[in-house]
């Protein structure tokens, strides 16, 4: 039998204080790389013209751009799109119209002989109004699937679980975008996509670890430990799954990452990301949180208790 | 013989054959979408505003109409906003007669009275304008409908969205700017009458014409040079016959400009008699056939002309005929329409995401194959076979729903691959567990499976609750990868827990005695 842990005894959330350091930092990082560089959205939340066109020969970007100003479309921005004869040109909404643009842009395109043949391969014009809407629906989308995620897991577990989980979770989308602003890469809708579906894997393996310790506390080993030492111990005992799962859905990532063509890396690229610090935060975040809380509360109670002793020794003096 | 293995076997057997069935041919099962297969996406936004504003106008001529018929003199009916007009009366003393009149008006509500100016407001209600702007919508659809058909695109989709949306999809348009143009055409054919009292040069530059009249453009393009001529003309605003009054459109190559093609038209029965009467009155006088606001021609009327038939010319080539023929015949579009959001994608490029999206999901699922044959050996396998069911159910329930698979959702897919064996991992990574406890093999199975079930339930339920919330967010693409991602995981919930636990049964759980489990 090949094993990874065998009978796995780390102390994760003993070390909880420098896990929560840690997370600080990187969130900080993304944050100031947020605020700093911003996130650069694509057109399905700008609105604007994109347009990708593949050539016979490979021109330069300026040839191109020199070609495109013949009808005003000098300002455009243009990319290298996968390949060297293959591009991306994207239109500010105010200068053009969907309406013939296409035409327009193989014609003047078509001028230039030393670029020769285009092939417009895919033309996309969002309008302002449908900009606008898809991002309030990407708030909305992520802002519901936490929402899900809070009241699924409060009615299946409790309360303190659903919150760490969604403070997990939350703390990966940041990463994440952090991420996509640090590698200058695009929010689009299908790393919107890709973010949700981290949302779902990262909770998915905080159930696993939720579900382990409901079970063990329904048992007699977990007579006499702390709270801490039955969240530790369900977090060992799930760990050999939970490394194996993230092995493969992060090689699933990455090979989506190296085969899946242009179109696909920046939504690969989230899930390479969000795998790992899904991971990491599921130990990190939610069950230590969820060990955070249960002290807190539980030594309010005690301190309560007390409390209640003292008045009662009050009251025998008066 | 542990319980209902034959029946658990039926099951799999039933749901296997099914799935294959549902699959069978794939090219003809598995529904594309645009980005992979190539085709127009197309979000229009109907003016309904454009509809309710005409609606309103014809109601204050039918206003004037139903004034003049009683006699009461007016001296000025105007639109107002684009629900509104404003009656002036010439004299006060008719306020009571115009007001019966204004009875009959039964869906506008009359405001801002001044009974001493003899002035008042007529509005269209809320209810009424609501009905008109539904109306414009859904006319839309329908005409639209109608010119993509005589177009001639395979399977299009073509419905309403929202309140004032329509939604189009046109899988495999070779020619998109053609395709949009025929689309968002309003294609109002109108017929009015030339103004020939007034100069037309000397109106287009300082812009002002006669009360009731309008300045249209002629628009001729020069084949040499390719520069655009417009000539301007003065025409009464009302039109005296539209395109609704039309039976059918046809094309023929234009007798007296050669190359060119024309458009012949022939008017309903009613629509003959109205232009035999117009042509009638109006020998000697210039009729202009006007289309969405621009002339095409303005040929004199010389004599009467019974037949119901006219030719529009205009520079046409055959397809410009053709389409303009198209769009006649399925009649205008009740209000103007534009372009909201497009996506068109080529042909090659999505025959080049489907290739690479298939090459992903055969090198993850063949690294996660090898990877738990070599971890869990004979489960590995078991968990492999059960990993290949899935993907199979996956494509099978797609194609059974008419889900569309797209590039996002291929990707979607290739994630299911490496999350679907979690689930696997799960249940091994317990019977690992309840082994190392000193069970036996068969109870150590039963256990696994048993413990794991919850947590399985549990996680899957979760992301498929973030799956649907992204299926009502997103739109198109996105669409695509949150039912590609609902469906695997259900798939994944059926195989690994009732798949994997026949397989395992019927390796472990036979007569001969277990001596270990290769997992």
């Amino acid at each position: 039998m090949i094993q990874i842990f065998r009978d796995a005894n780390y102390n994760f959330i003993g070390n909880r204080k420098w896990a929560y350091i840690v997370s600080g930092l990187i969130t900080v990082i993304g944050l100031v790389s947020l605020v700093t560089h911003g996130l650069r959205y694509d057109i399905d939340f700008t609105g604007g013209t994109l347009v990708q066109v593949r050539f016979d020969k490979t021109p330069s970007v300026g040839t191109i751009r020199s070609a495109l100003s013949r009808i005003g479309l000098g300002e455009s921005i243009i990319q290298e799109f996968g390949s060297s004869n293959e591009f991306i040109l994207r239109m500010p909404l105010a200068s053009t119209s969907s309406e013939e643009l296409g035409k327009r842009i193989e014609g003047a395109l078509a001028q230039e002989p030393s670029i020769g043949k285009a092939e417009l391969r895919r033309v996309e014009f969002v309008g302002p109004q449908v900009g606008k809407e898809l991002q309030w629906q990407a708030i909305y989308a992520v802002l519901f699937g936490l929402g899900g995620i809070l009241l699924y897991i409060a009615l299946r577990f409790d309360m303190k679980g659903g919150v760490a989980a969604v403070i997990a979770v939350f703390h990966d989308v940041l990463v994440c975008l952090g991420a996509i602003s640090l590698a200058h890469r695009e929010f689009s809708l299908p790393v919107l996509a890709a973010l949700l579906t981290i949302i779902g894997y990262s909770v998915n393996d905080t159930i696993v670890a939720y579900d382990r310790l409901r079970e063990n506390r329904g048992k007699t080993i977990a007579k006499g430990k702390t709270f801490a030492v039955q969240m530790n111990d369900a977090v060992n005992q799930t760990l050999s799954r939970t490394i194996l799962t993230a092995l493969t859905t992060f090689l699933s990532a990455v090979i989506l990452f190296i085969f899946g063509g242009r179109a696909l890396e920046d939504f690969a690229f989230v899930l390479v990301v969000g795998v790992i610090t899904g991971t990491y935060s599921t130990t990190y975040i939610a069950a230590a949180l969820v060990v955070d809380w249960t002290e807190y509360v539980e030594g309010r109670m005690r301190a309560r208790k007390k409390g209640v002793v003292k008045a009662g020794e009050a009251r025998k003096i008066t | 013989m542990p319980r209902n293995l034959r029946a658990r076997s039926i099951v799999v057997f039933v749901v296997l054959v099914a799935s294959i069935w549902a699959l069978y041919p794939p090219k003809k099962t598995i529904n594309l979408g645009l980005d992979l297969q190539g085709g127009i996406h197309l979000v229009l936004g109907v003016e309904t505003e454009k509809h309710v504003a005409s609606q309103a106008d014809r109601a204050a001529e039918d206003f004037k109409a139903a004034l003049d018929r009683r006699g009461i003199g007016v001296k000025r009916i105007a639109r107002e906003g684009a629900r509104s007009f404003v009656v002036e009366l010439a004299s006060p003393q008719s306020w009571n007669d115009a007001q019966t009149v204004a009875n009959d008006f039964q869906t506008f509500d009359r405001s801002a009275e001044d009974q001493a100016a003899g002035r008042f407001t007529m509005t269209l209600r809320d209810r009424e304008a609501t009905r008109l702007a539904d109306d414009a919508v859904r006319q839309g659809v329908e005409t639209i409908r109608n010119r993509v058909d005589q177009f001639g695109v395979a399977e299009p989709i073509i419905t309403r969205q929202g309140a004032d949306r329509i939604l189009i999809q046109l899988p495999g348009v070779q020619d998109p700017e053609r395709a949009k143009a025929l689309i968002g055409k309003t294609a109002l054919l109108e017929f009015k009458l030339v103004d020939d009292k007034v100069d037309a040069q000397q109106a287009a530059t300082s812009g002002q014409v006669p009360e009731g009249d309008e300045l249209v453009y002629q628009r001729r393009v020069d084949r040499q040079s390719k520069t655009e001529r417009r000539t301007p003309y003065v025409v009464q605003k009302r039109a005296l016959l539209t395109g609704g009054a039309l039976t059918r459109a046809d094309v023929s190559a234009d007798p007296n400009s050669p190359g060119n093609w024309q458009v012949a038209i022939e008017f309903t029965p009613a629509g003959t008699k109205v232009f035999g009467d117009i042509t009638e009155q109006n020998v000697g006088r210039h009729l202009a056939i006007i289309l969405d606001g621009n002339l095409y021609s303005a040929p004199r009327i010389n004599e009467r002309i019974p037949g119901g038939r006219a030719v529009i010319t205009g520079q046409f080539s055959v397809d410009d005929a053709r389409d303009l023929a198209i769009v006649l015949r399925a009649g205008a579009l009740p209000a103007p329409v534009n372009i909201l959001e497009e996506r068109t994608v080529g042909p090659s490029l999505g025959a080049d995401s489907i290739r690479r999206g298939m090459i992903a999901i055969i090198a993850s699922a063949a690294i996660v194959f090898v990877f738990m044959l070599f971890y869990y050996r004979l489960s590995g396998l078991i968990a492999d076979v059960a990993l290949t069911l899935n993907l199979v159910i996956l494509f099978a329930c797609m194609a059974a729903f008419g889900a569309t698979l797209t590039l996002p959702g291929i990707a979607g897919i290739a994630l299911t691959v490496g999350m679907a064996v979690d689930t696997n991992i799960l249940i091994f990574e317990r019977i690992r567990e309840e082994l190392r406890v000193g069970k036996t093999p068969r109870s150590a199975i039963d256990a696994g499976f048993s413990r794991a079930l919850r947590t399985i339930i549990d996680t899957h339920l979760t992301v498929m609750v973030t799956a649907a919330i992204l299926y009502n967010f997103g739109t198109g693409p996105v669409k695509g990868f949150a039912v590609s991602l609902f469906v695997g995981l259900a798939a994944s919930l059926f195989t690994a827990y009732f798949f994997t636990r026949l397989l395992f049964d019927v390796v472990y759980m036979g007569r001969r005695k277990v001596q270990a489990v290769s997992i």
